[in-house]
């Protein structure tokens, strides 16, 4: 067990130096750099004219339908990650049923296409 | 003791690994503008250094000495959280892609599972820049994003499990090792295919960069961003095209293996071989943003959705069924 999870310790460290990296770059810009910001510098940036109101308001509905479908299709993508590796020791029956989840969710993804979830006109 | 070295050695990898490669990002910049000036018969840039060799260093000197701009109508944490977490994600991947035989940082038996969820942690440093920026272009910048990287995950993903049941393992090396007889660029072509479109897609570049559309989104997610807040995202961007051709490398191209497994091919050491198929994918990269026109993002959504999808899932099919009935499982 320890010796598992000491593969992960390089990346530990890698994430380390890549977050120090990050701040240093951003901080020493901010600490050499001339800063004199003003009112209209710091408006949000919309063509010329004052920013009417707050930017979160209502958006397209077919945004959280893409998020809900990839839901659904990148667990599928999950799931068939440890299915592809082990085929080989899991025989017929194995890729039978991972035939029969996959029929399954081909027929959820043609009635999503049927009712028009993935049109964007 | 024996932990202090352990860990000063791996610092020591760490940044034999990611200076070169920011050094490649900026010279990444410089070959995109000299090669897309070259299709168009012009010099590209020509005046700092010679033959504008020094170029991308300006350029980063210029960024580094400008004003850092957070909109008074930003959530100040998020926004300068934001840039950091894309170039922290593109920059740790790195971690356990195999530059030749034994030439792993992390030589994880999960790899390819890694590589999948740190590509998947990309969208929040976009969709994070979109939301603290309270602008709008920003926003619509962001939303746009995130649904295109999104849908053509889906497809990348199960492009990575055609091969994954060739290889029989999810170790990056063993992948490589894998195809020492054939590359799997060979009987996996259609994917190989799919997987050059779906990693412009993924990595935001054309033709599919609606999110930083200029004609209508200005720059789209990082409108509002200056000074070395705008260069980490550019370096992220970048260091992301990198590591997207590695993985293409890694994948389909054989890694580091020589072409042919014969005496003048084989001299030329393995990591040489790696980079310059990196440099053979990233020359695509740029190849289609000096030739092909915008999709529409209708378009782009159709193209992920109901191409790409049923064909990488009906190829994963496919490869299944014939490894199966003729006995070719690996193991």
């Amino acid at each position: 067990m320890q010796a598992y999870l000491a593969e992960y310790l390089p990346i530990l460290i890698f994430l380390a130096i890549a977050v120090g990296l990050a701040v240093v770059i951003v901080a020493a810009s901010l600490l050499v750099a001339r800063q004199r910001p003003d009112t209209e510098k710091l408006s949000a940036y919309e063509c010329g004219f004052e920013p009417f109101d707050d930017t979160r308001g209502r958006f397209d509905v077919r945004f959280y339908l893409v998020a809900i479908l990839f839901i659904i299709f990148d667990l599928e993508v999950a799931f068939l990650f440890p299915w592809a590796v082990a085929l080989g020791d899991i025989g017929l029956l194995g890729f039978w049923s991972m035939m029969l989840f996959l029929g399954v969710l081909t027929v959820g993804f043609v009635y999503e296409w049927k009712k028009g979830a993935l049109e964007w006109e | 003791m024996a932990e202090v070295l352990y860990v000063a050695q791996t610092v020591v990898i760490v940044l034999l690994i990611v200076v070169p490669l920011l050094l490649g990002v900026a010279y990444l910049t410089y070959a995109e503008r000299k090669v897309i000036g070259a299709m168009q018969l012009r010099q590209g840039p020509m005046t700092v250094g010679p033959w504008g060799l020094l170029q991308p260093l300006a350029d980063g000197l210029k960024l580094f000495l400008k004003e850092t701009v957070v909109p008074s109508g930003a959530n100040r944490g998020i926004f300068i959280l934001a840039p950091m977490v894309t170039f922290i994600l593109a920059l740790i991947g790195w971690a356990v892609i195999p530059f030749g035989d034994g030439l792993v940082l992390a030589d994880i038996n999960v790899g390819v599972l890694y590589l999948f969820a740190i590509s998947s942690l990309g969208v929040y440093g976009i969709i994070m820049a979109g939301w603290a920026s309270n602008s709008r272009y920003a926003f619509l910048g962001a939303l746009r994003s995130s649904a295109q990287m999104v849908s053509y995950e889906i497809s990348i993903g199960l492009i990575i499990i055609s091969v994954l049941l060739t290889a029989g393992s999810l170790n990056l090396s063993a992948i490589v090792r894998a195809q020492e007889g054939l590359w799997f660029v060979i009987p996996h072509f259609p994917m190989f295919m799919l997987f050059l479109a779906s990693m412009l897609a993924e990595t935001n570049r054309h033709p599919f960069d609606l999110p930083e559309d200029e004609a209508s989104l200005v720059t789209g997610y990082n409108v509002e961003y200056s000074s070395m807040a705008f260069a980490l995202f550019f370096l992220g961007e970048y260091a992301n095209m990198i590591l997207m051709a590695a993985i293409c490398s890694i994948l389909f191209l054989g890694g580091w293996l020589a072409p042919f497994g014969f005496v003048p091919f084989t001299w030329i050491p393995g990591p040489i071989w790696f980079i310059l198929k990196i440099c053979a994918v990233l020359f695509i990269f740029i190849w289609a943003r000096a030739t092909l026109p915008r999709y529409r993002y209708d378009q782009l959504m159709r193209l992920g959705w109901k191409v790409f999808l049923p064909l990488s899932l009906l190829w994963v099919v496919v490869t299944s069924g014939v490894l199966v009935a003729f006995d070719l499982l690996p193991r």
